[in-house]
This record gives C-alpha cells, sequence and structure tokens, in this order.
C-alpha cells in the first residue's frame, strides 16, 4: 500500500469530490461531518479554554479584584457548559466516532446518513441557544443547574440555555443510534462482534449510554425551564417541588455522560497502544467487556454525587458500594493496557505519548474516584477543589489527552498529511507538564477545604493557587501549538500515505483521505483486530494484503 | 507548619482523626498503584523500545492475570468501603445528649440561635469537649455547611431540616465555608466557628441574654394563637403537644412516625400532610407567615415540652395525661387502651384559631 501513497493526492477522495460550502453543509459524507463537527468543537474548546484563563487569573490573588462576583460565577458556569456540552460529549464519539466507525466496520457510510447530518444541524442550534444565554446576560447557576437557585434566585438567563443542552442532547442521541444500528448491521463481511476493534465496542457503550441517558436530562432540563417561567412546584420547596429530585434526576443522567466522555477515550487508547507497540491488546474480551460493565454500572451510582446533600445514610452506603464496583473495570483496562506494552516493540510517535500521559493521568482520576466514593472521605472533600482536580484528572488528562491522541494518529488519514512530529512532541510534554502543575496542587487545596466555585478565597491557600494558574498558562501553549502546526501541515505536512502507521484496522486499508464511500470494495475480514503479527511478518502480511473482494 | 502554605487543614474535632486515618491510607494505595503502573510502562518501554526489542511476541492475554486484578482491587475497595461505611455512620449519628444548635442558612449569611437565647450572625461559638449537633435549614438556595477543621459537612435545605454534629477538641478560630455554590457572594458566606474553653463557654452562652430560644417558641406559640387549640387539659382542637417531641405519633392513616424536628416543622407549615389519629384536618398553614427563626423557636419549644422542660402556658390540669396518641408499644396490651384513650373531646367553639 505504501507504493502508491505518492498518488494518493491525485485520487478522488472525500476532500476533492466536490468544492464550495454547499458541498459541506448539504453533505451526508460522515467524513465531511465528523469534519464539521471538529471545527465546531475545536471553536468550543478555544471559548471554553478562554473562560477558563479568565477563572484562573482571577484566582491568581484571594481578593476577588479582577472581574465581579457575578462575572466570575458566569465563567465558571460558561467554561463548564460550553466544556462538557459542546466539547467533551461530541468530542471523540461525534468526530471521531463519525468519522471512523464506518470504516472500521467496512461500511461505506453510517446507517442513517441525513440523520448524521441532521445532528450536526441540531447540535448547532443547540450550541447557537447556549451562545445567545452567553451573549445575553449570561448563565450564572454552574454547569449542574441545581434548583432552587436554577429555577427561582438565578437573575441570569437560564432558559435559554437550559434549552441549548436540551436540544444537544437530540444530536447526541442521533449520533448514539447511528453508531448502534450501523455497528449491528453493517459490518462488513466477516468482521464478527469479536473481531472488531476495541474502539467500536468502546464507541458502542457510549452510544447506549447516549440514547438511554439523554432523554432523562432532556425531561429534566424542561422540568426546570418549565418551573423557571410557570412555577410548576416540582423542585421548588416553596411550592412544595423537592430540590433533591431534581439533583436525582440531573445525576441519573449526568453521571453516565461522565463515561459517554471517557469510554471513547478508552477506545482510542486501546487502538494506539497496540499500534505502537505492534501487538495484540492484552486481554482482548476483557477489555471489550469492561466498556459494557461500565455503561451498566454506570447508570447505578449517580446518588454518589450527593451524599453531603440530605439523602439517607443507607442511601448513601449503597450508591458508595456500587460505586466501588464501577472502579474496578476501569482498573482491568489500565492492567491491560499496561500489560500489551510487555514484550512488545515500542515506539514513541506523538499519539503514543499521549497514550502513555493518558494512562498514568487517568489512573491518578481513577484512584482520587475511589476518595470520593469512600463516602466518611467524601463527606470532606466534596465540594470542595478536590472534585474539581479529580475530574479534570479524568477529563482533562483522560478525554483531552485521548483526543489529542485521536487527532495525530488518525490526521493522517483524515487529511493525507503528515503533522511535524517535533513540534507535536514538544507539546505533547507542555501539555503533560502544565496539566500536573494545573490540577495537582488543586488536590492539595481540596483537602485543605478550599471550595470550589469561590471567586474569593482565605489567603492561605493562594501560593497552590498561582501554581495552578502558572500551570494553566503552559497548558494554554500546549493546546495552541497543535491547532497551528495541524493547520500548517494541510498545506505543507508531507504527504501520509495511506499508513504510515502501518497500522491494522480496515480504516488503514483505504487511500488516505479516504474515496467518499471508503472502500472502493467491500472487504471481507478474515483476520483478527489487530494482526500485528502477520503485519510485521517478514514479507508482509499474507492474507490480508489489500482489500479482499466481497462474495 | 508554613504560615503561607499549608499543605494540611487543621484537626479540631473527634472526627478529623477518623477521616484522615482512612485519607492517608487511599493516599497509600492511590500512590502505591501510581507508582506500579508508571514503573511498570517506564520499564516497559525503555525495555521493549523498538531499537532494543524489533519484533514484538503475541500474547493473547491471560485469564490468572486478569482474575488477580480484578480479585485484588475488589478486595482493596471493599475494605475502604467498610472502613468508610464505619466513620460515615459516626458522621451521621449525632451521640444523644448532644447540645443544639439551630442554623438557618440564607443568601449570603449563616445565622446562629442558641437553645441558651443567643443569637449569632456568620460566628458560631461551640465549647471544646462537648457534643454539638446542628439543626439547619434555608431561607432561599441550597447551601452547604463545612468546617473543614472539623472533617465535616452537610447540606443545608430549604424546605426541611437537616443536621450534622460535632465535637470540637481544640480552642481556637477555624473557617466556615459555604460549600454549595449559592449565587453572586457565595464565596462571601463564609463564617468563623470560634471553639472556647468549656467553662468559658457556659459564661458566654449566659451573657447578656433576655431568655431561651424556647423561651421564644413559647411568646411565639401564644401570639400566633396555637396555645388555643393545643391545650395542655387535652381539650383544645389539636393534639395536646406534651411529651410529644422524640416520641412515636400514632397517624390517621395508621402510620407511626418518631416526632422530630422536621415533623414539628411540616406539621405547622403543612398541617394537612401527617394528620395525628384522632384528629381533624382543620389547622390552617402557617407557611409564608412564620420566618424560619420563629419556626426554630418554636421547634425549640415544643422540643422542650417533650423533655419537661416546659410547660404548655393553659390550664395545667395533668401533664402528660396520655392525651396524645402514643403508638401501640410492641407488647400490645396497652396498645389498645392507648389508642382508645387519645381521642379527645372535640367540643369547644368552631371559631378558627385566631392569628395575629
Amino acid at each position: 500500500m505504501e507504493t502508491i501513497s505518492h498518488t494518493s493526492q491525485a485520487k478522488p477522495n472525500y476532500l476533492n469530490a466536490d468544492y464550495g460550502l454547499k458541498s459541506w453543509l448539504l453533505t451526508t459524507d460522515h467524513k465531511r461531518i465528523g469534519i464539521l463537527y471538529l471545527i465546531s468543537i475545536s471553536v468550543f474548546f478555544v471559548l471554553g479554554g478562554f473562560f477558563a484563563m479568565l477563572i484562573r487569573l482571577e484566582l491568581l490573588t484571594p481578593a476577588g479584584d479582577l472581574v465581579l462576583a457575578d462575572t466570575y460565577n458566569k465563567l465558571f458556569t460558561m467554561h463548564g457548559v460550553v466544556m462538557i456540552f459542546l466539547f467533551l460529549l461530541p468530542a471523540i464519539p461525534s468526530v471521531f466516532g463519525n468519522f471512523l466507525v464506518p470504516m472500521m466496520v467496512g461500511a461505506k457510510d453510517l446507517a442513517f446518513p441525513k440523520l448524521n447530518l441532521a445532528s450536526w444541524y441540531i447540535f448547532m442550534i443547540g450550541a447557537g441557544f447556549i451562545m445567545y444565554s452567553v451573549i445575553t446576560g449570561g448563565l450564572d447557576t454552574g454547569w449542574t443547574f441545581y434548583t432552587p437557585y436554577s429555577t427561582t434566585y438565578s437573575n441570569s438567563n437560564v432558559v435559554a440555555a437550559a434549552l441549548g443542552v436540551f436540544i444537544t442532547g437530540f444530536s447526541s442521541i442521533f449520533t448514539g443510534l447511528n453508531i448502534i444500528v450501523t455497528v449491528h448491521r453493517m459490518r462488513a463481511p466477516g468482521l464478527t462482534w469479536r473481531r472488531l476493534p476495541l474502539f467500536i465496542w468502546a464507541h458502542y457503550a457510549t452510544s447506549v449510554i447516549m440514547v438511554l441517558g439523554t432523554p432523562v436530562l432532556a425531561v429534566t432540563i424542561v422540568l426546570v425551564a418549565l418551573e423557571r417561567l410557570f412555577h410548576f412546584g416540582i423542585f421548588d420547596a416553596r411550592y412544595g417541588g423537592d430540590p433533591l429530585l431534581f439533583q436525582h434526576l440531573f445525576w441519573f443522567y449526568s453521571h453516565p455522560a461522565v463515561y459517554i466522555m471517557i469510554l471513547p477515550a478508552m477506545g482510542v487508547i486501546s487502538e494506539c497502544i497496540a499500534c505502537f507497540s505492534r501487538k495484540r491488546v492484552f486481554g482482548y474480551d476483557f477489555v471489550a467487556m469492561s466498556s459494557i460493565a461500565i455503561a451498566v454500572l454506570g447508570f447505578l451510582v449517580w446518588a454518589h454525587h450527593m451524599y453531603v446533600a440530605g439523602i439517607s445514610t443507607y442511601a448513601a452506603l449503597i450508591f458508595s458500594l456500587l460505586t466501588f464496583f464501577v472502579a474496578i473495570p476501569s482498573a482491568v483496562k489500565v492492567f491491560n493496557w499496561t500489560a500489551t506494552l510487555y514484550k512488545g516493540s515500542i515506539t514513541f510517535e506523538t499519539p503514543m505519548l499521549y497514550v502513555f500521559a493518558f494512562i498514568g493521568l487517568f489512573t491518578i482520576g481513577g484512584l482520587t474516584g475511589v476518595f470520593l466514593a469512600a463516602v466518611g472521605i467524601d463527606l470532606h472533600v466534596t465540594d470542595t477543589y478536590f472534585v474539581v482536580a479529580h475530574f479534570h484528572y479524568v477529563m482533562v488528562g483522560g478525554t483531552v489527552t485521548a483526543f489529542l491522541a485521536a487527532l495525530h494518529f488518525w490526521w493522517p488519514k483524515m487529511t493525507g498529511k503528515m503533522y511535524p512530529e517535533n513540534f507535536s512532541k514538544a507539546s505533547a510534554l507542555l501539555v503533560f507538564i502544565g496539566f500536573n502543575l494545573t490540577f495537582f496542587p488543586q488536590f492539595l487545596l481540596g483537602y485543605l477545604g478550599m471550595p470550589r466555585r469561590y471567586h474569593a478565597y482565605p489567603a492561605e491557600f493562594q501560593v497552590l493557587n498561582v501554581l495552578s494558574t502558572a500551570g494553566a498558562s503552559i497548558l494554554a501553549v500546549g493546546f495552541l501549538m497543535p491547532m497551528i502546526y495541524l493547520a500548517w501541515s494541510l498545506q505543507y505536512g508531507k504527504d501520509a500515505g495511506d499508513n504510515p502507521w502501518h497500522a491494522a484496522g480496515l480504516e488503514w486499508k483505504t487511500s488516505s483521505p479516504p474515496p467518499t464511500f471508503n472502500f472502493d470494495e467491500t472487504p471481507t475480514v478474515t483476520w483478527e483486530a489487530y494482526n500485528y503479527d502477520e503485519i510485521d511478518a517478514p514479507g508482509g502480511p499474507t492474507h490480508n494484503k489489500g482489500v479482499e473482494v466481497a462474495g | 507548619m508554613w504560615e503561607h502554605l499549608p499543605l494540611f487543614p487543621a484537626r479540631a474535632s473527634t472526627m478529623a482523626g477518623h477521616v484522615d486515618a482512612l485519607y492517608f491510607a487511599l493516599v497509600a494505595i492511590a500512590a502505591f498503584f501510581t507508582f506500579l503502573v508508571s514503573a511498570l510502562i517506564l520499564f516497559f518501554a525503555i525495555r521493549y523500545r523498538k531499537a532494543r526489542n524489533p519484533h514484538a511476541t503475541q500474547i493473547h492475554g491471560s485469564t490468572a492475570l486478569e482474575l488477580l486484578w480484578t480479585g485484588i482491587p475488589l478486595g482493596i475497595v471493599m475494605m475502604i468501603f467498610v472502613w468508610s461505611a464505619v466513620i460515615f455512620f459516626m458522621q451521621t449519628r449525632p451521640p444523644k445528649g448532644a447540645m443544639e444548635v439551630y442554623l438557618v442558612g440564607k443568601q449570603w449569611m449563616w445565622k446562629f440561635q442558641h437553645t441558651e437565647g443567643q443569637r449569632e450572625i456568620n460566628e458560631l461559638h461551640v465549647p471544646a469537649g462537648r457534643d454539638v449537633r446542628m439543626v439547619m435549614t434555608s431561607q432561599d438556595v441550597i447551601h452547604s455547611f463545612y468546617v473543614p477543621a472539623f472533617r465535616i459537612k452537610a447540606d443545608v435545605l430549604p424546605g426541611r431540616y437537616t443536621s450534622t454534629w460535632f465535637h470540637a477538641t481544640t480552642p481556637g478560630h477555624y473557617h466556615l465555608f459555604c460549600a454549595e455554590y449559592c449565587g453572586t457572594q457565595h464565596s462571601g458566606m463564609i463564617g468563623e466557628i470560634v471553639v472556647m474553653d468549656p467553662v468559658e463557654y457556659d459564661k458566654w452562652a449566659a451573657s447578656g441574654v433576655d431568655g431561651s430560644l424556647a423561651s421564644a417558641g413559647e411568646k411565639s406559640f401564644q401570639h400566633y394563637g396555637c396555645s388555643m387549640c393545643h391545650r395542655a387539659d387535652n381539650a383544645g382542637r389539636g393534639p395536646n403537644l406534651t411529651s410529644v417531641f422524640g416520641h412515636q405519633v400514632l397517624l390517621d392513616d395508621g402510620r407511626t412516625i418518631t416526632a422530630d424536628e422536621s415533623y414539628i416543622r411540616e406539621s405547622i407549615l403543612n398541617p394537612g400532610a401527617k394528620i395525628v389519629s384522632g384528629f381533624k384536618n382543620i389547622m390552617p398553614t402557617f407557611e409564608g407567615q412564620l420566618s424560619e427563626d420563629e419556626v426554630i423557636g418554636l421547634v425549640a419549644y415544643i422540643k422542650a415540652l417533650g423533655n419537661g422542660t416546659a410547660n404548655l402556658p393553659l390550664p395545667v390540669s395533668e401533664p402528660n395525661s396520655g392525651a396524645y396518641p402514643v403508638a401501640p408499644k410492641p407488647e400490645g396490651s396497652a396498645a389498645k387502651s392507648d389508642k382508645t384513650a387519645t381521642t379527645p373531646e372535640k367540643n369547644g367553639a368552631a371559631k378558627p384559631a385566631a392569628r395575629q
């Protein structure tokens, strides 16, 4: 395949198949929709990061002296809303899931291409409502919309933002549906479930959560809006409602939602670690099943966000027990990835550096989750910076790191170009250092007792906050660099060839960038996932050279 | 330690040591696994780098290893669960006989009422060496009562009472934070817990007070006309409230509940929610007419009636004559007579209780 790399740019592909804005805005090609999502979420990532930098700058000094208290409250709220609903949730499933799932299963497109395009439009409309709320007074409820603050007391534009979150939920559901049906119905001949890449297993588990969980969020958000507008008396005690009911409903979705954010990241890690250690993923079945276990158990742990909220002692203990259980499948994954390296033949390209960063940071994020599951400790550290640090170790150290691994790993496939390796390694290092400097001090701040969402704080917390802000500026540079050199590589990058990593997986068996319908001929799969022994065998792969003709 | 870079919070309650011990154990476990995974990755990355190991050896997996690294973490977290559950029971079960302080949270201040009658805002004086139970409610949004030095936190909700407790050990000044985001001045909703030597505390609590919290409640009880119906001679249209608090109450739907602060609060603000067996749903609601402070006074008063430190104001016949419906005792023999004795005479004028 490498032999045809110099001709691949001339080949018709999904990028040069058609030109003009209309050809993008009306496309039903899953790859183009993936690119639309990539551009959209990158913009929102920059916006959310901008809010984060203002937060960190405010916290440089104990006094609330940079912005007003109300402004600060809007900043952390908008940071959370934008990063979670407009970046983290769609980041991997809607960009890489969209782009890769059909190719990985050997299909021409997702099962419902028009639904897929609709999902992007719905996402953008929802994002439009959220942006409208930012411009017209902002939102100051925290991304968690806790009642009765959100329903009765907030003076900000809650209804517009809630509507925005409600609408983006449907784009999630559409993407989830599409992935589930595609994996069930459109696998290439010979591609049995146990031959699927672990990326597919992870996305399948994610999609199940999206389809089952998101409607609950939608209902909850509608109830908040109705309560705010018409005083229905569902959540506000003054009208006979129960504020804890909101928390139950909200976390019933929003806890599984963190698995929507982390499971696809785990899929990315499995693909990259196999490729750069030239090995089958250790314990394939266990890694696949742990994704399913996380999806199922993830629905049963929501009230661990509510230990101090006024639920009964026994309810808290049961949710604590279940939360400890959900830690196990994540641990199983970490151990299997580590074992995958054993007796591998390891190289250190940028995606692999991000994989190492992911495993280290996710391990810390996961283990500090055990602290929070322990209800006796949670009583002290919940709603402090300990939670903020834990959450960012999982969501930034985990999901964003994996997102960057994916972006570098599949960039040659998406664009046909290589990114500059030295710059990307430097930025990976900056991200790792900057991240730890930003968030590790927050664990200490949390145990010291600094509450989250504080505009001003007692002076003794300043040194750790200064460290955190310093780390955030390094992190910002690390995040901005890829945006520049990846854009640069579109024009000046070396041609990547079809499979620069010699990677397994059907997406690498077609040209880069792929043609509109992915494969010239439908592949027939006769091999296990991650058949690196065959790919690396002297004389090359024996039975899966190129693509075989179906039937 | 270092004044500008504290790395560990002060320990000022009996709970702090328990929480810290589990915390240190978890830090040790987390550090062990983080170093284990990092060391393995580093070792494999160096030992099996392509330059040294050009050809990978394919290994499909090992069920024995999978069981090992499922079983060991599972065993560890189950031990942590049990340990943390034991601490949690200590945290959520206040010892009997704890002194009580009432708290009303509002945007953005903490209001405290001591049973001795002292009132404070954003500052709470408590004695060292005694159990203190906080009975808390909010006037508006959810707040959270958080004292890092005591390692306790509990949300303060509108529309109900929640509680937490502590046993301060070391006199000094400690942070009180609101830990649940509550709006503009959330980070300004901070205060100070002043832990005092018990003797000094008693002096402080007795100084300049013109009556206990229960006596303030007694005044409200008369002012709002409660005493018209809740009479000590069992002749009122409402139950006699002597010896109610802390006892079992039989409801007209057959359920039995324990009269606690939340029950009393609900019965004042939403009297129809739980009707005492043998009485009619005729009490008007006081929702919106009483401040949370006044409700707390009434609760403290009814609580004092329950433990015999206060009496109902109107003609005191025989206190505690069994006129209040008492839940059937397990022995059962006395149950019938208890129940039959509970139906009070419903005579008296039909005019509603005067308020104002």
